[in-house]
């Protein structure tokens, strides 16, 4: 037999005599004909657990696959994080366990999970979270669906062009096929054009407006006086933050927004290529009922002690099909145990000490590229967080393929001449300075023989 | 599993001036957050815990004994498939060189992960009998909204503005209307016959009457109730002649793997959920991975980004024509139904759903319904004289009982179910389907072994017993775990949803 099929010939028997059935197939016999499956799927035989280590061994050997030091961010950040994350996260209690349908064995992961609503709500300054969202995109657009949902006279929600253009791209085909209509509101020398908003807004009917923080540019906006002017219209203002930068930032709250997004990755997860992140996702009290996900909440057990369970489960898909706030079944669970741990480790200090090194490394890396004279401001004078644009001169391509060649990922390409590079508290000076020579040394001519 | 209650709140551990972490300390500081202007920065200080290390090793090891997972013992949670887990998944998903790439990095960087990504895609399609598979999806749920886009991107596609309804079984799992809603199709519910199967006549009907307007029906099979639906090609052949696309939802494709594909049943559009059929963790309610599958025809509209296979050739000037062969990232088609997502999915869960494809093999994926479809029949006609069988017949993967066969004892579905808890085992799926009162289903996967069975099937016959001789022990369980039943009202009527609202009550 299999290691994974604990069936031996006797059990088999055994088990079939007490269905009835002479085979395994007998109890398909329910099964119309035409519909069967009788040849052998084509996949390759079964590989022992020597022969399948050492198939992904293969495949992550240099060739295949390349570590760079990574200056990249939009949307995906290199953060450091605790070894005992990664560790606890792996205990099988919560590994191998379903979403907490039976509180009384499932205190582990309840538990975890208010306490994470918690930090979410504090980090945000809301006075609610949800148990977490599949990522910040998806976050997004139940965020505009709540607007759209909410709204009793409204055509459209804006967007600011500031925003992701990935996360952007989501809410437009969330809306698309929910249908609603999404606007975007210019912008202007990298931030959110403020006179063309007001232009909207004057014209009405107007659900929600989604602006993110730091902006898709990296850039430090400021939102002042956006809220007041949205509830004018009784809209929603959503703010879509990096929640590690929250340590620092203005908090959405603060700038006065009814829900608050973003993408937790930047919370010490993995990269792992793009995922699994974890969305995040908090409003106002006002605004709780309309609240998609899961919501862990406090109470009594019958012995008197305090305990937590799934609750205003009368939002839900399970309790209200097709009335329900969203189709969301459960959480991202495990990577919002990831993020209560790496907060907890990290805490109050800790975060604030990422901020400044990043946002400190950031700077640095700006003002090095700047002096190798090869490169612009792509937005002078906007203040930025550890993200930020340079304009290059020469051929951008050429120019990330030798940083890559030299094990750099250089940033993200954001335009024809536009790079964008991210720094985290991973990147050391000896990084930076490296990347900058790499740079400077560079020279198109040689690079094209 | 531990039966004290370990109750402390990390807030309620931390101490002001610990610390959990070390960072380097050697970087220019030549600049400071003190630069951004006052009005960009925050008031307050987040009030996030400060502990040292082994507080929260321990807060955190303390809470996962308050919890049960597969491994701590049998999960029979039925329409979830909890199976096993493989350790070695865990290994390779960890992997530094996987863990480390960042989405946007070259393609020709990590075409190692590309290659898995690409095979998975290949290898679902296989297994579904489908064209074309997208990995995007993050959730079962997040499939079934996407392969419902893909069903309204192709009726936009053919100028068919008049599809917006969607066809809808009554037994099916709440959300299948949900999606529908959130995918702007209206939901029409498809009545069951008594034996919990599609009432045909009834879907004909409906068709005659709307079906020009019907953009899909979705469907579940075996249905929410464990059972085969014997009319699939009938009604698939239906659905097609009115015009409409046929969904099938992969929460129950378990019992299939091996005996019979969703694309040969003649469905167009699927879901698979890689945390139930391909064995990647739960996790306490996610991540998950719900790869879409299309049928040939509709793979252009599908969500980009796309991974694909491709062959270019170019000329080096001293070697001549050369061919490369690889798999690059395609992040724009027009056709396309647009993004759903981040970036391209949980690629950390396919990982392991890959992992497990390898390690079964052609050979022994074929025994996975087989295996999973025998415990599950055994158990029904194990139990049968004890807890009511609504359904007779063969069944899937699952059963579903009605309860107790004896009903005047007054020990409900519930009790039941929490009287499981005390014996050391994770409770059936309760009062769903909705079709029977006391539903209690019971899905046994391919990995439990028949004393393990055995032994459930023992508990759950004494439970039925006490039901009988001591129905209060029944009633108020459970006894022996870390809480007892809790105070849902109380929960829902004044919410206490954050640590800092718990201190002002």
């Amino acid at each position: 037999m299999f290691k994974y099929f604990p069936h031996t010939e006797e059990d088999l028997q055994e088990m079939l005599k007490a269905t009835g059935s002479k085979s395994v197939h007998d109890l398909f016999a329910d099964i119309p004909e035409a519909a069967r499956f009788k040849r052998d799927y084509e996949l390759p035989e079964a590989l022992s657990e020597t022969d399948l280590r050492l198939f992904f061994e293969q495949l992550t050997a240099l060739g295949n696959t390349q570590q760079l030091v990574c200056f990249a961010g939009a949307g995906c950040y290199d953060h450091y994080a605790p070894s005992v994350v990664q560790n606890l996260i792996q205990r099988s209690e919560f590994l191998t366990s379903y979403t907490p349908y039976q509180a009384e064995i499932s205190q582990g992961t309840l538990h975890y999970i208010f306490e994470y609503q918690s930090m979410i709500a504090e980090l945000t300054g809301m006075d609610i979270a949800n148990a977490s969202m599949y990522d910040g995109a998806t976050a997004t657009a139940e965020a505009a669906m709540m607007a759209w949902g909410n709204a009793k006279k409204a055509n459209c929600v804006l967007v600011s062009e500031t925003v992701d253009p990935k996360v952007r791209r989501v809410v437009e085909t969330y809306a698309h096929f929910h249908g609603f209509p999404i606007k975007l509101v210019p912008a202007e020398n990298g931030v959110l054009n403020r006179s063309a908003l007001d232009k909207e807004i004057a014209e009405g009917g107007v659900a929600g407006l989604i602006v993110q923080q730091p902006n898709y540019f990296g850039i430090v906006e400021d939102y002042t006086g956006i809220a007041d002017a949205i509830h004018e219209q009784k809209g929603i203002f959503v703010v879509n933050a990096n929640p590690s930068d929250l340590a620092i930032l203005k908090t959405p709250a603060e700038w006065g927004a009814d829900v608050a997004v973003g993408e937790g990755q930047s919370l010490g997860i993995p990269m792992t290529f793009g995922g699994p992140g974890v969305g995040y996702m908090a409003c106002t009290e006002k605004l709780m009922r309309k609240l998609p996900g899961r919501i862990v909440g406090q109470t009594l057990d019958n012995r008197g002690q305090r305990a937590f369970v799934l609750t205003l489960q009368a939002r839900e898909q399970h309790i209200r099909r097709q009335k329900a706030t969203s189709n969301i079944c459960s959480n991202q669970s495990l990577m919002a145990l990831y993020v209560t741990i790496y907060l907890s480790l990290m805490g109050k200090e800790g975060l604030r000490e990422v901020a400044e090194m990043s946002y400190a490394g950031a700077h640095s890396l700006r003002d090095k590229l700047i002096a190798t004279g090869k490169f612009k401001e792509t937005f002078p004078g906007q203040p930025f967080f550890n993200e930020f644009c340079v304009d290059y001169e020469g051929d951008l391509d050429a120019l990330l393929d030798e940083c890559t060649a030299n094990g750099y990922l250089a940033g993200v390409k954001v335009g024809e001449k536009t790079l964008m590079l991210a720094v985290t508290e991973q990147r050391s000076t000896e990084e930076i300075d490296e990347l900058v020579e790499i740079i400077q040394e560079f020279k198109e001519e040689e690079a094209k023989v | 599993m531990n039966r004290t209650l370990y109750g402390n709140l990390i807030f309620e551990l931390s101490k002001k001036g610990r610390k959990g972490y070390s960072l380097p300390q050697d970087y220019d500081r030549t600049h400071t957050t003190a630069e951004l202007p006052a009005a960009l920065r925050r008031k307050e200080a987040a009030r996030l815990p400060e502990c040292d290390e082994l507080t929260v090793v321990r807060h955190y090891t303390n809470l996962s004994h308050n919890n049960f997972g597969v491994n701590d013992g049998f999960y029979p949670l039925g329409s979830c498939t909890m199976k096993y887990n493989p350790v070695i998944n865990e290994e390779i998903a960890g992997m530094k060189a996987f863990a480390g790439l960042h989405p946007l990095q070259p393609a020709v960087t990590c075409q190692g992960a590309l290659e898995v990504y690409y095979n998975l895609q290949e290898s679902l399609a296989e297994l579904a009998g489908l064209k074309e598979f997208t990995l995007n999806p993050c959730a079962g749920a997040h499939g079934e909204l996407t392969g419902l886009m893909v069903i309204r991107a192709y009726h936009e596609s053919r100028k068919d503005a008049a599809r917006t309804k969607v066809l809808i079984p009554d037994s099916a799992h709440g959300t299948n209307p949900a999606s529908a809603a959130v995918c702007g199709l209206e939901v029409v519910e498809v009545k069951s016959l008594a034996d919990g199967t599609v009432d045909v006549e009834h879907l004909r009907e409906l068709l005659n009457e709307m079906g020009s307007e019907v953009a899909a029906m979705m469907m579940t099979n075996p249905n929410t109730l464990g059972i085969f639906e014997p009319r699939v090609l009938e009604i698939t052949e239906l659905v097609h002649k009115a015009g409409g696309l046929m969904y099938y939802d992969g929460a129950n494709l378990n019992a299939l793997l091996g005996e019979c594909r969703p694309g040969d049943m003649g469905f167009d559009v699927m879901h698979i959920n890689l945390h139930k059929t391909f064995s990647t963790p739960h996790g306490g309610g996610g991540p998950g991975s719900g790869p879409v599958g299309v049928r040939e025809g509709l793979e252009q509209f599908l969500p980009t980004p796309r991974v694909k296979k491709v062959v270019v050739n170019y000329d080096i000037p001293e070697d001549g024509p050369t061919e490369w062969e690889g798999f690059i990232v395609d992040w724009g088609t027009d056709s396309s139904l647009g993004s759903i997502g981040n970036f391209f999915g949980n690629f950390g869960v396919m990982l392991k759903a890959y992992a497990y494809i390898l390690s079964l093999g052609s050979e022994n994926i074929k025994k996975v319904g087989p295996l999973a479809t025998l415990n599950a029949n055994y158990i029904k006609e194990s139990l049968k004289g004890e807890y009511l069988l609504p359904i007779k017949g063969l069944c899937k993967h699952e059963v579903v009982f009605d309860g107790l066969v004896d009903k005047t004892t007054g020990v409900t579905t519930m009790d039941v179910a929490k009287r499981l808890l005390d014996y050391g085992y994770h409770a059936p799926t309760i009062y769903f389907p909705l079709l029977f009162h006391e539903s209690l289903m019971i899905e046994p996967t391919e990995n439990e072994s028949k004393e393990t069975i055995d032994a459930f099937i023992a508990v759950m016959r004494k439970i039925a017993e006490e039901a009988k001789t001591d129905p209060e022990l029944v009633k108020t369980a459970p006894h022996n775990t870390p809480i007892g039943r809790v105070d849902d009202v109380l929960a829902a009527k004044q919410p206490v949803t954050t640590y800092w609202k718990s201190l002002e009550v």
